[in-house]
């Protein structure tokens, strides 16, 4: 994060120094529709050190979360189904992992929050019982020690009267009340990886920036990294360390958060950024809109995806897919165009 | 954007309230009291103006909204709507208030027929108010409306599950503005587009209202996007208007503790900024409006309340030059 000079080198000795927990290579993960093969990820490869907070951010259908399930080896097959790559976390292949031994990791190792609270708990047991569950199969602690834990689990997120909320039933407590609880469930075992799949979208904005500090804050005591996937830019610029942008299934722009931001390597991650209405100053005129639609993923146009929509697509857009190549620093980005559009932004 | 006191305004909401009743048991039900969903909101819009009302969840915006147009029957107060009170018309100026009040809703998928075409769906506004003499009138006039919103006239045979949901929102609107509102009341408009469609949308509301001079109730929990679309801003909390105020004062200089705290929680998508941005975080959820905090019902998580907040209701008071605020600190 530091960019002053004399400590640039400290800082990238320390960045190599702090071990790669999580590197995915080459993913390609496939749904069979009726309208069609659907390739929901496409070649994408990245990685997450230890203590980073990456963001994985793009508009509906991007393959933001199918990115998420598939390293979480939680792809329903069929109709989808993981084609090529490979998903290294803590010295394993989890492509190539047994159930028994992708179940000892979620949970364990590896844990993840969903959008909605309610549906992700279970209706008919108390929360004490829930977030008591991964400590008694991950952990192996007895009942009275799974229970005491809890307890203190419920109190690290912040849960008002803690001991009693153990004997609640999830329907008792509000949305963010049950997103703290899944917090408390998913960081019980002290996960090495967590990650948060639009967790806070549902939740309105006063809830969502207490329960964004709090996953901030958990992540950082436990020493765990954070993978936030969202459409939400802001929450990227606040809290994210790098940031990946997908779009049509693939990883277009990558690097840190303040290097996108400042100057984007992509048309498409201008195009997102001009599109939100600024909150800090009063604009009036044409919002800066990205023209056309969103592609339809079973009917991908040829060459870059973003071409149709793209104000600087040249000839060779249309028939080559441009690869992702380094335009400064630590920053990615797939565009034939972007030293032009660079210059000229 | 200054609008003259000595204009009418096109809509005038005074001490609006809609309680709801909340009964216990089947057969022998017990009135348990009442949810204030709305409770003494007063609010105005000029001709061509665009109020933004904004409010999490429970606030009552969405209320206001459904009030006005009818779709729920206010407990008291007024609504006024060029000068004569929606809930005393009488059924054939109850007809004209109609075709004058336009209404997008949130949910493209949910608000459109599916089992009628483009066209039909546009038609209705057109058919029940008898805007037209022949069938190729009608015709002609959905084609222009589709035009207008962006779409091309082919597309009027189409049915809503053809249409992409920017495309859906764009019939919405079209079947908004069909017999030319001077009011449309938007609720949500552009929550479930994506980023980059959105931005299309607010711009397309945008040009339709400096081409024909309509007022809107913007309705939205989108600051940064009500920022841009409103002339000012209303803060609704637990039914009551928290702060009113033209929109540069009320982001550049909030006086409301929960305005500042509502924006301060906005993330803005820039990371220069957020490194520098102060940030207060509220304690605790929303109350439960069935059983709101006594006083001020911002008091329970208000970061500067006392005993005084308690004990009582703090009145819309005006407190510089058309920024009225709510709130005893203030």
């Amino acid at each position: 994060m530091t960019t002053q000079t004399n400590t640039e080198n400290d800082a990238a000795a320390s960045a190599d120094s702090a071990s790669t927990i999580l590197e995915v290579k080459n993913l390609s993960t496939q749904f069979r529709t009726r309208a069609g093969l659907v390739k929901a990820v496409d070649d994408v490869s990245f990685s997450v050190k230890e203590r980073e907070v990456l963001a994985i951010v793009g508009e509906s259908g991007c393959g933001k979360s199918v990115t998420a399930l598939s390293v979480m080896g939680l792809i329903p097959t069929p109709p989808g189904e993981i084609v090529g790559g490979e998903i290294m976390f803590g010295g394993k292949d989890l492509l190539k992992a047994s159930d028994e031994e992708m179940q000892e990791i979620r949970g364990g190792q590896m844990g993840m929050i969903f959008q909605e609270p309610m549906t992700s708990l279970n209706p008919v047991m108390t929360i004490g019982k829930q977030v008591a569950e991964p400590l008694r199969i991950h952990l192996g602690l007895s009942k009275t020690a799974a229970r005491v834990r809890a307890g203190e689990l419920l109190s690290l997120v912040g849960l008002p009267d803690p001991l009693e909320k153990l004997d609640d039933y999830p329907h008792q407590m509000s949305g963010g009340q049950r997103q703290r609880v899944m917090i408390a469930m998913a960081m019980s075992c002290e996960p090495k990886l967590l990650i948060a799949d639009e967790a806070t979208t549902a939740l309105d904005v006063t809830v969502q920036a207490q329960v964004l500090e709090l996953l901030i804050r958990v992540t950082e005591e436990f020493g765990t990294a954070l993978i936030i996937i969202t459409h939400n830019l802001g929450i990227v610029a606040r809290y994210a360390h790098r940031v990946n942008v997908m779009y049509a299934g693939k990883i277009r722009e990558s690097g840190t958060a303040a290097d996108v931001y400042k100057k984007p390597g992509h048309p498409y991650t201008a195009g997102l950024l001009s599109s939100v209405p600024n909150l800090m100053q009063s604009t009036s005129g044409k919002l800066q809109s990205i023209e056309g639609e969103i592609p339809d993923l079973t009917d991908l146009p040829s060459g870059c995806a973003f071409a149709p929509r793209c104000p600087y697509v040249q000839d060779r857009c249309r028939l080559e897919d441009p690869p992702l190549e380094n335009v400064g620093g630590d920053h990615i980005s797939a565009c034939w165009e972007s030293a032009q559009f660079r210059g000229t932004t | 954007m200054s609008m003259t006191t000595s204009t009418q305004p096109v809509l005038d909401i005074r001490d609006l309230q809609v309680y709801f009743p909340v009964n216990r048991g089947v057969l022998f039900i017990k009135n348990k009291g009442a949810v204030k969903a709305v409770d003494g909101v007063n609010l105005s819009i000029a001709p061509g103006e665009t109020v933004g009302l904004v409010g999490e969840s429970g606030s009552g915006k969405t209320t206001v909204g459904r009030a006005i147009i009818g779709l729920v029957k206010p407990t008291g107060g007024v609504i006024e709507f060029e000068g004569n009170n929606v809930l005393e018309m009488n059924p054939a100026a109850l007809r004209q208030f109609r075709r004058q009040v336009g209404v997008v809703f949130q949910d493209p998928y949910g608000s459109l027929n599916p089992r009628m075409t483009a066209e039909r769906i546009i038609s209705e506004p057109l058919v029940a108010h008898h805007l037209f003499n022949s069938k190729q009138e009608r015709r002609a006039r959905v084609q222009e409306l589709l035009e207008i919103v962006g779409l091309n006239a082919g597309m009027a045979s189409r049915y809503p599950h053809e249409f992409s949901g920017g495309q859906r929102q764009r019939i919405g609107i079209a079947r908004a503005i069909a017999s030319d509102p001077t009011l449309i009341i938007l609720d949500e408009p552009v929550s479930a587009l994506d980023v980059s469609i959105q931005a299309q949308i607010i711009n397309l509301l945008d040009e339709l209202q400096d081409r024909l001079q309509i007022a809107y109730l913007f309705i939205a929990h989108d600051l940064s996007v009500v920022r841009h679309a409103s002339d000012r801003v209303a803060v609704m909390y637990l039914g009551k208007l928290m702060e009113v105020a033209p929109r540069d004062a009320v982001y550049d200089n909030p006086l409301h503790p929960y305005t500042k705290a509502l924006l301060s929680a906005v993330p803005v998508p820039d990371p220069e900024i957020e490194k520098k941005r102060e940030r207060t975080v509220l304690t605790g959820d929303i109350p439960s409006p069935t059983n709101p905090p006594s006083g001020c019902v911002f008091r329970t998580r208000c970061p500067i309340a006392d005993e005084a907040c308690a004990e009582s209701i703090p009145e819309l008071r005006e407190v510089t030059p058309g920024q009225h605020v709510a709130c005893l600190k203030v």
